[in-house]
């Protein structure tokens, strides 16, 4: 019998996203599910984006931190070293030393480092902040104001403190990332609150909550693919915006990313488990939806986009 | 075609005699095309009924096992194309592949590294499932080398033979009758001699074609010559075109009930570089293959691709749980403390783990929370003072313990008070939020 390829086609598609200026990372634009050109179009890869800190990574483990070495004590010599060194399609500036719990670092020193590393990089910059709601209200603000003219990304606006990130990132032209935890309706709802404010559906990135390989994967699995479904097959405009996965904070602090084999002999290598821990955490969610990924180490980051190319 | 309830009734006996449980034909009927009831069930169904109900209540894909005895693997049986809809049924095999050209050490050794592959995560055993033996060499007397060598050692892990020579799969396979393998290498040029050599020792059949359509005429050709039992292999080796094939053969079964591409799926994802191969495997085990063949036993990548495949294959309804109890780890005496976490299992893993990691003896007291996280469970309202307070209660801990103190998780510190008010006479002590902080606090508090 011959067999008709059995295609699939939706009203829906993903809006694309363009950031940067000098130089631009463009993702989404597909209106298929993840990789399925046989469906239909895929005009663009994910893009990977660099994780670096305002602060040194003292709570990196060491299989990531040795990579980086003296670079990482400053953060501006650590996105030049990302950009320059590792060819970072962008970088991710996470304002980890403005939680009170860290350095408690103002919003005007987080404001100072944003404009230091925008100085000297000319590829996107995505800036995040430290995932303390109230904190990150003040902070995200002036480091908006701080970027502007840079089409950057901002985030994560949450369900409490969207309001002054989204206007901020609004008045400065930037994109937005919406973040939520785990849950569609969530996540829709976080999105048309954003939007009812007045801010552009198509300048949004949806953050699902990202989990690492075996601590919960399935779930931020699941939900990308509902969300990915509902903006294709439903054509859910609040759906439609692009995935982010903010992988390698939850990777590289797992047990498996950080167990001496000595310990634990059963489990192998720990050099190269903690970079497949980053990898399959990271496959398996461009599978899922992904289109813009965060990640830590270099060879993961190598090996993801392999990857891709064969996708 | 899938048939319809009315189209089921049409060809039963209509006695409504109810010997199948069901009050009324028609309603057996309705089961049957939900596939929630099986056509044995009715004593008095004609033959010619049956062949055609046969086909239509079969599952998708169709279920096989391959091997035989406590390794052996069950594979298709698959009804969905997300796993939010509902839980993917057999996990995708991972089989590690030799060559009849290797040395008799190089071989031991994977054999030794598939034996020795079980982890425990979870509370389940993961381990890699199958070894694939190539006939590298193309001679006949290597390939049965080679598989005696691999079942003298490992006589229980279930085997993938791979040659398109019958001759040579029929010698082989000689070698370990009644271990159900899979003969991989049927194709359009030699499809009937290896139908036949499949047959006379019941194995598996492994077919490929170069394209899907080819495929699907090819599998109807086997069949018609008695094989009943295949695996498919659409010719894919890059990402994209597995991930295209498997789709369209995941597609065709279950939403177009195409019979001919209904079994399950062999992928290989053998690269040298062994980070791609983790993400092409991690490719097969998410979407859609009942079998990757890998290239190499390396401990890290068999514990990230066990892990994926055992977080995708879960229920997405029903988190894993475990058992409702109070487990003692390590020698507990009467002074040993006493916690008390949810039933969620990874909650009960990373704590018992870290547990066992502080070498101190402690009663973990695991609550049943529906399979709830700590902090989901509190706010599901499943982990409350009250239910704790009965839990341990009922426990009859009490009589085992010299203090009674209770640790609880650092994240529902707030529910201390509550817990000693509903608990005369214990103290709450609240624990630190992260378990890995679990040894350093265990130990001052000793
Ligand atoms: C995955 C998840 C879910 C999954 C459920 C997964 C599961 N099986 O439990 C789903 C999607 C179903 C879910 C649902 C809900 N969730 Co939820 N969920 C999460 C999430 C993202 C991760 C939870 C997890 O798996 N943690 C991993 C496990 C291992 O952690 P754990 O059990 O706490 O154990 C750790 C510690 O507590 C400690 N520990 C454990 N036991 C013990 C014992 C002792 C003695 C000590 C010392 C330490 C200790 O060690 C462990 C490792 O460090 C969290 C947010 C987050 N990132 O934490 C929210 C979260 C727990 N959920 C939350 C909520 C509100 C809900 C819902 C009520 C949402 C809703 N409105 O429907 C529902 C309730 C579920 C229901 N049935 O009604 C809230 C809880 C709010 C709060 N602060 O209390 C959280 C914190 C998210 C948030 N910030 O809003 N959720
Ligand atoms: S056993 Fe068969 S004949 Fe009797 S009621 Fe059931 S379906 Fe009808």
């Amino acid at each position: 019998m011959a067999l008709a390829a059995p295609t699939e086609t939706y009203p829906g598609k993903v809006f694309e996203v363009t950031i940067g200026t000098a130089k631009t990372a463009v993702f989404g634009g597909e209106n298929v599910l993840p990789f399925h050109k046989f469906d239909g179009s895929v005009p663009n890869k994910p893009v990977i984006a660099y994780e670096i800190q305002d602060v040194a990574p003292e709570d990196w483990p060491d299989a990531v931190r040795e990579v980086y070495g003296d670079a990482a004590s400053d953060p501006v010599k650590w996105a030049l070293f990302c950009q320059n060194e590792l060819k970072a399609q962008a970088i991710a500036l996470r304002l980890t030393g403005t939680h009170p719990d860290r350095q408690d670092r103002s919003a005007e020193d987080a404001a100072k480092t944003v404009k230091d590393v925008l100085d000297k990089i000319d590829v996107p910059l995505i800036i995040l902040g430290s995932n303390h709601v109230e904190k990150d209200a003040a902070v995200l603000v002036a480091a908006a104001n701080a970027a502007s003219g840079r089409n950057c990304i901002i985030g994560k606006a949450q369900e409490a403190n969207y309001k002054t990130i989204a206007a901020a990132a609004m008045a400065q032209n930037h994109k937005l990332v919406a973040m939520s935890e785990l849950d569609i309706n969530l996540s829709k709802q976080l999105g048309i609150l954003i939007t009812q404010m007045g801010f552009d559906k198509e300048k949004l990135i949806t953050d699902p909550m990202c989990s690492a390989l075996g601590y919960g994967i399935e779930y931020t699995y699941s939900v990308m693919e509902r969300i990915r479904l509902a903006a294709l097959a439903q054509n859910d405009a609040v759906m439609q915006p692009p995935m982010l996965a903010d992988i390698g904070m939850y990777v590289w602090k797992v047990k498996e990313s950080q167990a001496a084999e000595a310990d634990l002999p059963k489990w192998g290598a720990l050099k190269e488990r903690g970079i497949a821990w980053e990898v399959v955490t990271a496959g398996a969610l461009l599978l899922a939806g992904a289109e813009l990924l965060i990640m830590r180490h270099p060879d993961a980051v190598s090996a993801v986009q392999k990857f891709v190319d064969e996708l | 075609m899938a048939l319809s309830g009315v189209e089921i009734f049409k060809l039963l006996p209509k006695t409504n005699c109810k010997k199948c449980g069901h009050p009324t034909c028609l309603a057996f009927a309705m089961k049957l095309a939900q596939r929630q009831a099986s056509l044995d069930a009715c004593p008095d169904v004609s033959e010619e009924a049956k062949m055609k109900l046969g086909e239509a209540s079969a599952p998708p894909f169709r279920p096989i096992t391959l091997g035989a005895g406590s390794k052996a693997v069950k594979m298709g049986e698959e009804t969905v194309l997300f796993r939010h809809e509902k839980k993917f049924v057999n996990p995708c095999a991972i089989a590690v592949e030799v060559k009849d050209t290797d040395s008799e050490e190089s071989i031991k050794a994977v054999v030794a590294a598939v034996l020795d592959s079980e982890i425990d995560r979870v509370g389940q055993k993961l381990r890699i499932d199958a070894i694939l033996i190539k006939d590298a060499s193309g001679d006949p007397a290597k390939l049965v080398q080679a598989v005696a060598l691999v079942a003298a050692q490992g006589p229980e892990i279930p085997l993938i033979i791979s040659t398109t020579n019958a001759a040579a799969a029929d010698a082989a396979i000689e070698k370990i009758p009644g271990k159900r393998p899979i003969l991989y290498g049927a194709n359009e040029s030699n499809a009937e001699s290896m139908a036949q050599t499949a047959k006379k020792h019941k194995a598996i059949l492994g077919v490929s074609a170069p394209n899907l359509d080819a495929l699907s005429t090819l599998t109807e050709k086997i069949k018609a010559l008695g094989v009943e039992d295949m695996v498919i292999d659409p010719g894919s080796r890059t990402a994209g075109d597995m991930l295209r094939d498997n789709t369209f053969i995941r597609r065709a079964a279950i939403k177009k009930s195409v019979k001919s591409v209904g079994y399950p799926v062999i992928s290989f994802a053998q690269r040298d570089d062994h980070m791609l191969e983790a993400l092409v495997a991690s490719l097969c085990i998410s979407k859609y293959s009942s079998i990757v063949v890998i290239s190499s036993v390396e401990k890290w990548k068999s514990l990230a691709l066990f892990t994926l495949r055992q977080n995708i294959y879960t229920d997405p309804q029903v988190p894993m749980q475990v058992e409702q109890k109070i487990y003692d780890i390590g020698e507990t005496n009467a002074d040993a403390p006493l916690m008390i976490t949810t039933n969620f299992s990874l909650t009960f893993f990373i704590v018992s783990g870290e547990v066992e990691n502080s070498k101190v003896p402690v009663r973990l007291a695991v609550m049943d929370s529906e399979g709830l996280s700590v902090l989901t469970a509190w706010a599901a309202g499943k982990f409350t003072a009250s239910k704790i307070a009965q839990f341990i209660q009922e426990s009859g801990v009490e009589n085992k313990i010299s203090k009674k103190e209770l640790i609880i998780p650092g994240y529902v510190a707030i529910l201390s008070g509550a817990i000693e008010e509903k608990l005369p006479g214990w103290k709450v002590i609240v624990g630190p939020r992260e378990a890995n902080a679990l040894p350093a606090f265990l130990k001052t508090k000793n």
